[in-house]
């Protein structure tokens, strides 16, 4: 396997953003190793990596810190364009359509994410990001619609790509968030080409065994980094 | 065709740092467009169907196809037209380290800088001490290099220059001087503004000011 023990990833088992850089070390073949951080008590070798946000994700390359998941994606794709997959598309417009929906999942979901787990103080601020979420989600259900006609089974097309692991990310905490308010964020019924992308990510190699499939011991993380954040 | 424009196009509105970030990209390029000021209050149907999401500026229409995000914007000019000058580097490293600190502008300088702009008392003082956080980080980041790039003006470049316009009104309102706080980004400033790309993109930071002071008036901010 390529990286030659090289590669190192601190992270977070629940983060949307650490779970799409592994999945595309997955992709790539890459071997690396992973450490797990406890936001509550962060190491020393992170804040040494990133001491502008001090957070996760990290990739270590040969000891040289990337961070923010973004940028550390589109590095791994530069870096080993010869192995695995493309995760961006080769073309220019195509790259960029990419990457706006990639930043569109991060900005939509993502702060309808913090909004319905970690922002809310009562439940009609959770009720007002979960309706957030859904508007995102019909917006990315049309973008997959219009991607490759409905006919395609990823973002990317025939294989993930960018698009999907970003998105992908989020889905052990749509099946925690599911269970917090009583029904799917991602519902065959109102979003059918995602409910169907959702099977197929999940079912993906490169997906297995890094989106988190454990409801419950999701939804007690979430206990602990709710306590973190009111330490603060 | 005569004065043939490569099919570019730039919907965009004067004073935004994110379309002067897109017009700074096409001037280092060489590029010739076409500039379409937009009026945000009464938005136009071409940019209503060329970025139906946001419906925001800047929007890039190649060909009539539109590329939406500046910096998305700014790194596909720079991909679809590879001729020199890059404006990110070749080293991928290199290449993770614009992007970071790109990014890193993007998702700090504007935001807090609205509210250091918009509110008052405790607030503003908040915002204050973030700004100046935002700053002295970019500073040194900097550090003695010439551009955020080293020797070359990139993508970091591009992506923080259009905001050196706003440093006068970040000043008045926050009461502080860039230029003491962090003397080297403001030495920063002046070579990038020594550039023809930058010199011509930028508007008057006294502009920016009376910009800034008409939106409040119109908003009833005092």
């Amino acid at each position: 396997m390529a990286g030659g023990g090289d590669l190192k990833v601190l992270g977070v088992w629940t983060s949307p953003f650490v779970i799409r850089v592994r999945i595309v070390l997955n992709l790539k073949g890459l071997a690396y190793e992973y450490a797990e951080e406890d936001l509550g008590n962060k190491s020393a070798l992170l804040l040494g990596s990133n001491p502008v946000n001090k957070t996760v994700p990290v990739l270590l390359h040969g000891g040289r810190p990337v961070n923010e998941s973004q940028v550390i994606i589109q590095y791994i794709d530069e870096v080993w364009a010869g192995s695995g997959p493309a995760v961006l598309p080769r073309d220019p417009y195509e790259r960029a359509v990419a990457r706006f929906w990639a930043a569109y999942v991060d900005d939509k979901v993502g702060s309808a994410w913090t909004g319905m787990l970690f922002r809310c103080r009562n439940e009609e601020e959770r009720a007002a990001a979960v309706a957030r979420a859904d508007e995102a989600l019909r917006t990315l259900e049309g973008a997959l619609g219009e991607c490759s006609g409905g006919e395609k089974p990823f973002f990317g097309g025939d294989g993930i790509e960018l698009v999907d692991v970003v998105l992908g990310g989020y889905l052990g905490w749509f099946a925690a968030i599911d269970r917090i308010i009583g029904r799917k964020l991602i519902d065959p019924a109102r979003t059918p080409l995602l409910a169907a992308w959702e099977q197929r990510f999940r079912a993906a190699d490169a997906a297995r065994g890094v989106v988190p499939d454990d409801v419950d011991k999701v939804l007690a993380f979430l206990q602990t980094l709710l306590a973190i954040g009111s330490n603060k | 065709m005569a004065g043939e424009k490569k099919g570019l196009q730039l919907l965009d509105f004067w004073v935004s740092p994110f379309g002067q970030r897109c017009r700074i990209a096409l001037a280092e390029k060489g590029l010739p467009y076409e500039y379409l000021e937009q009026d945000l209050r009464n938005k136009s149907e071409l940019l209503r169907r060329s970025n139906p999401v946001h419906k925001k500026i800047p929007v890039l229409l190649h060909g009539g196809r539109p590329v939406c995000e500046s910096l998305i914007i700014v790194q596909y000019i720079d991909e679809a037209f590879p001729a020199e000058p890059g404006l990110l580097p070749a080293d991928p490293y290199a290449r993770a380290q614009a992007r970071f600190w790109a990014d890193y502008v993007d998702k700090k300088l504007y935001d807090c800088g609205t509210r250091l702009l918009k509110l008052k008392g405790e607030p503003q003082q908040q915002a204050r001490a973030e700004m100046l956080e935002i700053l002295r980080t970019l500073d040194g980041a900097l550090g003695d290099g010439k551009f955020f790039g080293g020797e070359a003006f990139g993508f970091a470049d591009v992506a923080l220059a259009p905001f050196t316009a706003w440093f006068l009104t970040y000043e008045r309102h926050g009461e502080f001087s860039v230029e003491k706080e962090c003397p080297r980004l403001v030495a920063w400033a002046k070579r990038c503004g020594e550039r023809e790309s930058v010199a011509k993109n930028l508007p008057p930071p006294e502009k920016v000011y009376e910009f800034v002071a008409g939106m409040k008036k119109r908003f009833g901010i005092e």
